[in-house]
């Protein structure tokens, strides 16, 4: 009997190492920026290249971040989601305008509708790599000191808005 | 033509060696560069190192190696910097600390302990008594099953 047990014992504990390593996914990179300081940046403002953009200009309030651009296709998939929740007003959303062409920037906004309080170009993605962006697009929350408190890799979804991100943000507006 | 195709390889051959120049003003640093790009993993295509690989990322992050390697930075600040922002993960090799311990221990700690498991198991083998003669209990089992102790086969062999 014990000759049995024991490699069924040690197979079970196999399958169950390798099923909760199939639900875990590589591409999400523990983001060593969650709680501390978002980086500085001063950038122009897409549309309005007179005007620049510092993170600063939004202390005191709790926003989101969220890194785009034309040619990125999972943005196509997330941008309803942001227009849905900039209509519903409860978090201001402000782009980065990541390593795009201000013309085809401007073109996706015109075609798929603008959500972005702005949008800070990023032509060459340094302030990317300040963010550690590595896939496009990227989200994150940002509250009223500065720090960023959530990072979204990948789309953002209405489930992780409901579940994730506006309790969150409610929780920093207090 | 021997003296032109001679002309045009000597020429082919200095048009390697002077692009080449250009692409390493100084091959030290040129090495330097290579190392470090190697130690760097690409989190584009995550089983690359920053050096192997042809995302844009990839590209964008040997531009910053390069430009903090020509501004006088050293390795190790080359590395902060990116760990800074992209955590342990963009180093192809994990750091040992404590959250990793069981990844860098772990397989030699099996090792060892599937190698305890296998002495163990030889030594109890040869510890193991021999099989005990068979005990007039047992003889007389066999006797009942089985007949006389006389084979009654080579009887009938003999027949």
């Amino acid at each position: 009997m014990k000759r049995v047990l024991w490699p069924l014992g040690i197979f079970i504990v196999l399958v169950g190492f390798l099923a909760v390593g199939l639900k875990l996914d590589p591409r999400e990179v523990p983001s060593p920026l969650v709680g501390k300081p978002a980086p500085a940046f001063e950038l122009p403002v897409l549309h309005q290249p007179e005007k620049r953009f510092v993170p600063a200009d939004m202390r005191g309030k709790v926003w989101l971040l969220n890194v785009w651009a034309s040619w990125c296709v999972s943005c196509r998939e997330e941008h309803p989601v942001l227009l849905e929740l900039a209509k519903s007003d409860v978090l201001p959303i402000l782009g980065l305008n990541y390593k795009d062409r201000g013309e085809d920037a401007n073109r996706w906004l015109m075609q798929f509708g603008n959500p972005y309080q702005l949008s800070a170009v990023d032509a060459d993605g340094r302030i990317g790599i300040d963010y550690g962006v590595y896939g496009v697009p990227e989200t994150y929350l940002i509250d009223a000191e500065g720090v960023i408190r959530y990072k979204q890799i990948g789309p953002l979804t209405r489930a992780i808005l409901d579940e994730k991100v506006l309790p969150l943000a409610k929780a920093l507006k207090k | 033509m021997k003296v032109l195709l001679l002309a045009l390889f000597v020429s082919v051959s200095l048009l390697g060696i002077t692009s080449k120049a250009a692409e390493n003003p100084n091959p030290q640093t040129e090495q330097r560069i290579r190392q470090l790009e190697e130690k760097l993993r690409c989190l584009v295509c995550q089983n690359q190192t920053l050096a192997d690989s042809n995302a844009e990322l990839a590209s964008d992050l040997r531009r910053q190696v390069r430009e903090q390697v020509a501004a006088g930075r050293s390795d190790d600040q080359i590395i902060d910097y990116l760990v800074q922002r992209y955590g342990d993960f963009v180093l192809y090799e994990p750091p040992f600390k404590a959250t990793t311990v069981l990844l860098w221990v772990g397989p030699f700690a099996l090792l060892v302990a599937a190698a305890l498991v296998l002495i163990s198991i030889l030594r109890r083998r040869r510890r193991a008594p021999e099989e005990p003669a068979l005990g007039p209990e047992d003889k007389r089992v066999i006797e009942r099953v089985l007949g006389p102790a006389d084979a009654p086969e080579r009887d009938g062999s003999a027949r």
